[in-house]
């Protein structure tokens, strides 16, 4: 390895970005080309009982106006759930169906009943305000607990007491004996809130058919190109794969909003054929808050069993989980196997049990945000921890490192099994706390506290300590689970005859900064300059397949294949180096971009190895294939499981109860890093996410499922002036399953920060006797927990 | 309608709508796309720009109401192909990841910095709470304008 791998190398994608010149799909214009508008339901529960579409089409400039019966005549079923969690008794897991629009019934508000195209955006925003449709209202459930009630309204006829499956992990007869012989008990409940995603550009699609080759092309606001290519040809629109070209180009964000398949991109697509011209759909940000999949919204109910001593003996949690109307694509599994499996966080509690009831809801879809089921495991256990930590008088730095898991390094302690499934890689998570309490300087900062309450100021100091698991996943244990696909990652290396080379990556980066930290570790292997890189992504025709950027999953899943196809590269262009220096190649060895012959000085380099691939004569191995190009598939052996602490320093405005985020101190763990400064980056902005869930963020229903704060006026965007500077650090403990020793770094900041933010706040406001608040703690809310 | 306005140096007449917003006039009549449009309340600062020398959300205008104006779009910020220090910074800090705020934030911060050449912390942090960022957790942009503000 080189030196690049491990540096702050600035970006190499940032020139585009910093000048205007992304290119995102809304960027992106075709000849012919008309504009798509949805019609979609102001209602959240209501029977469709007529459509006009008359006037719209009547409209100079409209093109075509389809509706929900055009897709049923079609026979087009809609996107699908890549993840069966079946009922405890075993029963199937109920799957209802979500069409494109839909012709009977509109479950959600936003769920699209019709679909006008013009020859402009205007005109068919115009002509969507003239398709008359007919409804007849009816009474809608938007609590998930309450959902799942008899007599509760229902979502899907087909679905009883709106439940889609229950599951349960852990045991439950020794978590029952744990808290039977419990010295302590805490317990806690609460809504971990729906939250909307808000990436901060709309997605967006533009289709186009061509009937010369019965070949699609879809431009589209994709996390993962590949995926959508597949399920969009083999499950909605059954059209040939190979006749599907997916484009994700640049994206601005994605928090896994965009990882899934959503039908108004493939009802884009299945126009532009229909219509014979370019499509282009871009959704306003009203749209975005209605239709782009929200995340958490678990209704929970937690408990901790402490002995004397103060070791955590048993922890249970029984959760109602809310997917929205319809199952989206990861929608089962966020609550189940990614979050569940979580819940022993990083303690030796020894009897865990953990109960998720999966319901549907007059709500827009719920799946995938950034964390993804971590976040609100984390919250379970961090805000239990802490609560039992005061309430037996002890202090929470005290307490978690009486109950950590003792570190061990993967490779001469063996990986942790816990009681919930998952077999942790490696850990410290001690080691992380530690450094977490000395940058702090906890001690001050208590005497701060103390100092700042008799001075007649809150002040407060909250932890969280989390692991979670991510780089998702072995596709066999994934398999077993119930996922319907595999989770390995492609990646292929091109070395071009001059030596420059072309990565082609199944990840695709929307802010990660891949073009970067891939092209530090291709770099460093092969001893060539940044310059002499090239990363390829977001093309289903030029990459050759992959699955996609989410869950932390890029370098730790999508790296390791990278470094197979190095490794490819290496051990054939040791062949062929073999051959000039005419020895065995395995008296080569690699360093600084040459293969030299060990103890020798006669070397020759990776460029001319390079030409020699493309020139293969004079000499060359006999027998040797041409070229020097390679693909790899990596499927994980486990997960990875970064781990971390957070502390957070909040003051409370005695009179108002508005809550200032004063210090916020990390210490995270992602194994082995290649770029601090991304690093770092992925952090800060993970950090600001889980504070904004935490103080500011929430989706607010009323009780006929209208979205209340469906706009970014009314929904709390958190901002500039909301933070302080983060004061971040890592500890290193490598992942021991990769071959870069990589763990993942995007999501950690969520996981960790949103329960130490309500910890601090609960410190601060201890001198009122506030045990718990609900999220988001607005001003409202702490200052009315203050009064009474 | 027509209008006429001079966008980074170059003067465009155009027949619009007089209801296009001065955003959709600038990305689709122009293709100068690099000016974002992330909301429909004028609340996330994407599409900031330059309106005779005074930034404005551009959703916030329409085209016609631009009759005579002097633009400047993320596109003409770097002069004959040398970036602006703003630009740099940006660039420099890793104040950017995904990069679709980045225009708007990079506009944003150039009204600041000739309002206030030497903005304290506070001061950047209250500037830039119309430009809405889900990836940085606005902390290196904010490292971003006081490096741009170290520089001139």
């Amino acid at each position: 390895m080189g030196d690049l791998i491990g540096k702050s190398v600035k970006r190499v994608e940032d020139n585009r970005f910093i000048k205007g010149e992304g290119k995102y799909t809304d960027d992106f214009n075709m000849d012919n080309q008309t504009y798509a508008i949805y019609v979609r339901s102001p209602h959240a529960h209501a029977n469709i009982k007529g459509v006009d579409t008359s006037k719209a089409e009547a409209m100079e400039g409209v093109v075509k106006v389809f509706t929900g019966k055009d897709i049923a005549d079609a026979g087009i079923v809609g996107s699908i759930c890549g993840w069966q969690v079946d009922f405890k008794n075993g029963d199937t897991m109920k799957e209802p169906g979500h069409p494109i629009m839909v012709a009977d019934k509109v479950r959600h508000v936003g769920d699209a009943v019709a679909l006008v195209i013009a020859e402009d955006r205007q005109t068919a925003r115009d002509a969507a305000g003239l398709v008359e449709v007919n409804y007849e209202v009816l009474d809608a459930v938007v609590d998930p607990k309450k959902a799942t009630q008899d007599g509760a309204p229902l979502v899907h006829d087909d679905v009883p007491n709106n439940t889609i499956f229950d599951w349960e992990l852990g045991n439950k007869e020794e978590t029952d004996a744990a808290f039977e012989k419990a010295h302590h008990v805490t317990e806690l409940s609460y809504h971990n809130q729906k939250l909307i995603p808000n990436a901060i550009e709309p997605r967006a699609a533009l289709g186009h058919y061509d009937s010369n080759e019965d070949k699609y092309t879809l431009y589209t606001t994709s996390q993962n190109p590949h995926m959508a290519r597949l399920i969009i040809a083999a499950f909605v629109l059954s059209i040939p794969e190979h006749k599907l070209r997916v484009i994700s180009p640049d994206v601005g964000g994605g928090f896994g909003s965009k990882i899934f398949v959503y039908n108004d991109e493939c009802g884009v697509l299945w126009a532009a054929k229909q219509i014979g011209r370019p499509v282009k759909w871009t959704a306003d940000r009203t749209e975005a808050f209605f239709t782009d999949c929200h995340g958490r919204d678990h209704v929970t109910d937690a408990k901790i069993a402490l002995d004397k001593e103060g070791k955590i003996i048993g922890l249970r949690t029984k959760t109602y989980a809310s997917l929205g109307a319809y199952l989206s694509n990861f929608s089962s599994c966020v609550p189940t196997y990614l979050h569940g499996t979580l819940m022993q966080g990083l303690y030796t509690t020894p009897a865990v049990h953990v109960d998720v009831t999966a319901v549907v809801t007059h709500t827009v879809a719920v799946d995938a945000l950034r964390g993804a089921g971590r976040p609100e495991a984390a919250f379970a256990i961090e805000r239990l921890v802490e609560t039992a930590a005061r309430e037996i008088g002890m202090d929470p730095a005290e307490f978690r490192l009486k109950n950590f898991i003792p570190p061990f390094d993967g490779v001469k302690q063996p990986g942790y099994q816990t009681q919930v499934a998952l077999q942790y890689d490696s850990g410290n998570y001690e080691g992380a706390l530690k450094k977490a309490l000395k940058n702090a300087n906890y001690e001050k900062l208590k005497k701060e506290r103390d100092k700042a309450r008799s001075d007649g100021k809150l002040m407060g100091i909250g932890f969280s300590t989390y692991v979670e698991a991510c780089g998702i996943a072995p596709s066999a244990v994934v398999g077993s689970l119930g996922a319907r696909v595999g989770l390995y990652d492609a990646a292929s290396i091109r070395v071009h005859p001059t030596g420059k080379v072309s990565i082609y990556t199944g990840a695709h980066s929307h802010g990660q900064g891949h073009e970067t930290t891939f092209s530090q570790i291709v770099a460093d292997s092969f001893g060539i300059g940044m310059e002499d890189v090239h990363v390829v992504h977001g093309d289903t025709e030029i990459v050759p397949f992959g699955m996609g950027t989410y869950g932390s999953r890029s370098l730790a899943v999508c790296g390791s294949a990278i470094m197979k196809s190095v490794d490819k590269v290496k051990e054939k262009g040791a062949r062929i180096a073999a051959s000039q220096l005419e020895c065995s190649p395995d008296d080569l060895e690699f360093a600084n971009g040459s293969w030299t012959v060990k103890g020798t000085d006669k070397s020759v380099g990776f460029g001319d190895v390079a030409l020699k691939a493309y020139v293969p004569h004079n000499p060359y191995p006999e027998n040797e294939e041409p070229g020097l190009d390679f693909a790899s598939f990596y499927d994980p052996a486990n997960f990875v499981y970064p781990f971390g602490a957070h502390i957070c320093v909040v003051e409370v405005d005695k009179d108002t109860g508005e809550v200032k985020v004063t210090r916020y101190i990390t210490v995270d763990d992602a194994g082995n890093i290649i770029n601090p400064m991304i690093v770092e980056g992925q952090v800060h902005g993970g950090v600001a996410h889980g504070i904004g869930q935490a103080l500011y963020e929430g989706a607010v229903y009323d009780d006929s499922g209208q979205l209340l704060n469906g706009s970014m006026l009314d929904y709390c965007m958190p901002r500039a002036d909301n933070f302080p500077m983060f004061e971040t650090d890592t500890t290193v403990t490598p992942c021991p399953h990769n071959p870069l020793g990589v763990k993942g770094i995007g999501e950690a900041g969520t996981i960790g920060s949103t329960p130490a933010v309500v910890n601090a706040v609960i410190d601060a406001l201890s001198d009122y006797g506030v045990k718990d608040l609900q999220m988001p703690l607005t001003p409202q809310r702490v200052w009315g927990a203050m009064q009474s | 309608m027509e209008v006429s306005m001079t966008v980074n140096g170059t003067t465009y007449t155009n027949d619009v709508e007089p209801r296009t917003l001065l955003v959709h006039y600038l990305r689709e009549n122009l293709r100068l796309t690099g000016t974002h449009v992330g909301c429909d309340t004028s609340s996330c600062g994407a599409c900031t720009i330059i309106v005779n020398g005074e930034t404005v959300k551009s959703c916030t205008l329409l085209a016609v109401q631009c009759e005579g104006a002097e633009i400047k779009t993320i596109e003409g910020m770097a002069t004959n192909g040398k970036l602006h220090p703003i630009q740099e910074s940006f660039r420099e800090k890793h104040g950017l990841q995904c990069g679709f705020c980045t225009p708007g934030m990079i506009m944003s911060s150039w009204q600041l910095l000739e309002r206030n050449p030497n903005p304290s912390e506070d001061e950047i942090r209250h500037a830039l709470e119309g430009n809405f960022c889900r990836c940085t957790g606005y902390h290196n942009i904010v490292n971003a304008v006081q490096d741009a503000a170290n520089k001139a």
